[in-house]
């Protein structure tokens, strides 16, 4: 029997929910590092009994947890639970929080500052981990996305980390931060080119890479930000939101932008809008049905200055047909008076048939559907504001 | 011998329920503690100071014999009474409001 494990970053914990694959009763585990904030955790699609997590804190910044238990036990990677946290001669073992920008011109083009809000430059400083995508074949390898909007990649479980560096070659100097900060919010690792990185920053755009990370274009071609940008349709400086793509469809690209649903049919050498019939194309998430490539999911918000759904309904917009066509679907999901967000990592798709779809809000409600959308139910409703959800399918 | 009260939440990272005691070599200074500090229980590392510049975290306050001593240079000496272990050094979080 499947089983289905998410896992769920809050404000203040973490927390894991499990079912078989039925997706009716829910088992809740946490919170786990209770009072930090957990922006993302994902397991390993090669063990997913390995989970890394980004947790954070203002005060204390970001350290790295990892699970090889399936989120039962967690450490720091470097320091196992119960071993000496120092070599012999004292040194210190781990280095699992430490994110240091590259200054080796080897390595790509380096930079030591990007634009701030006023146009002034400012240098580049770490802030926290937004995003973890560990790879699809080696559960020694997982990418971080940072911000100050940058890549890093470990080769050793999260124990240490190095920048991809030539990603902040690509005009990083023209790059700002959005509202929310300037984060690489998305990571996408192509199934069929392992050479292949689609990442998203905001608020540069989109990026990718072809030779597995050493060098970087921006992909923006047919965006358009009137009310962001002065130069509408820049190279860079584009406020992604979101990308998502079918796993056997790897150059079909979907994106929610901070206005606009946009679809790329050639891997990101050119957008074109499908934004379609939706009451707004404002947003932040947006997934693929993992077995149908052209069903996609969004969560229309009314505005970039008001972070809630239109008219108080919360409801999930589909398409079928690729974009363009939409529906909303609101059957379980509140009707009035809800004034929730649901940010860019919390939505996720399980691979069961019937897909199952799960997202979290700033209410702390993380709603499932066990039908592909057409119905909803909240697994729990009363958690901490969610920042992330992604799920696992166990077999 | 120095006592140093960590805030709840790097306790739990560091794996101890009350206060630590640290061996400092040499003079007892908010650098040299820290050092030893995070020599003990290098999960620390980057929680407390910044890993590249060793600059305190703006939300962390060190504070001391009822005294604020964040921004005190981390070269200068603790209290005695810090040195003798008479009292503790005080690794906290900073109030947030709201």
């Amino acid at each position: 029997m499947s089983k289905i494990r998410l896992l769920v970053g809050t404000r203040k914990g973490a927390f894991i929910l499990t079912a078989d694959g039925k997706r009716k009763q829910w088992d809740v585990s946490g919170p786990h590092f209770a009072g930090w904030e957990m922006y993302h955790l994902k397991g390993s699609p090669v063990e997913p009994s390995r989970i890394y997590v980004s947790q954070t804190s203002s005060w204390f910044g970001q350290i790295i947890q990892r699970s090889d238990d399936g989120g039962k036990t967690w450490h720091q990677p470097g320091t196992p639970p119960g071993e000496p946290t120092t070599t012999p001669d004292g040194m210190p073992k781990g280095e699992s929080n430490k994110f240091v920008y590259d200054t080796s011109s080897e390595t790509g083009k380096p930079l030591t500052t990007h634009q701030w809000y006023d146009g002034t430059q400012r240098p580049w400083e770490f802030k926290r981990v937004w995003h973890l995508e560990p790879s699809l074949t080696d559960p020694n390898i997982v990418y971080a996305g940072i911000e100050d909007a940058a890549l890093f990649r470990s080769r050793d479980g999260g124990q240490t980390w190095q920048e991809l560096a030539g990603l902040r070659g690509v005009k990083g100097n023209l790059w700002q931060p959005g509202a929310g900060g300037m984060c690489l919010h998305t990571i996408m690792l192509d199934r069929r080119n392992p050479q292949r990185i689609y990442i998203a920053i905001s608020a540069a755009g989109t990026f990718r890479t072809d030779d597995g990370g050493m060098t970087w274009r921006a992909i923006n071609r047919g965006l358009k930000s009137q009310y962001e940008l002065p130069d509408s349709d820049a190279e860079v400086g584009h406020c992604v939101h979101r990308i998502a793509m079918h796993p056997t469809r790897p150059n079909v690209l979907f994106m929610q932008k901070h206005w606009d649903v946009m679809r790329s049919d050639d891997a990101g050498e050119s957008w074109h809008e499908v934004s379609g019939n939706l009451p707004t194309d404002f947003g932040f998430p947006i997934d693929v049905h993992a077995h149908e490539p052209e069903t996609v999911y969004v969560v229309p918000i009314k505005s970039d200055s008001e972070h809630f759904p239109p008219d108080g309904k919360l409801r999930v917009y589909r398409s079928r047909t690729g974009g363009n066509e939409w529906e909303a679907l609101t059957n379980g999901l509140p009707q009035r008076d809800c004034y929730v967000n649901v940010l860019r990592d919390a939505m996720a798709v399980d691979s069961l048939d019937p897909c199952g779809i799960y997202f979290g809000t700033s209410g702390g409600q993380v709603y499932g559907s066990a039908n592909a959308g057409d119905s909803w139910a909240p697994i729990v409703r009363d958690l901490p504001a969610v920042l992330s959800v992604e799920v696992q399918t166990l077999t | 011998m120095i006592r140093v009260v960590l805030p709840a939440h790097l306790r739990t990272l560091a794996r101890v329920d009350s206060e630590v005691t640290l061996d400092v070599a040499g003079p007892v200074t908010q650098r040299s503690v820290l050092d030893a500090l995070e020599a003990r229980y290098p999960m620390l590392q980057g929680t407390i100071r910044d890993h590249g510049t060793l600059k305190r975290r703006a939300f962390v306050r060190f504070f001391a014999c009822e005294q604020d001593l964040s921004h005190e240079s981390p070269d200068a000496l603790l209290p005695d009474a810090v040195a003798t272990g008479a009292e503790p050094f005080l690794i906290v979080g900073a109030m947030a409001g709201g």
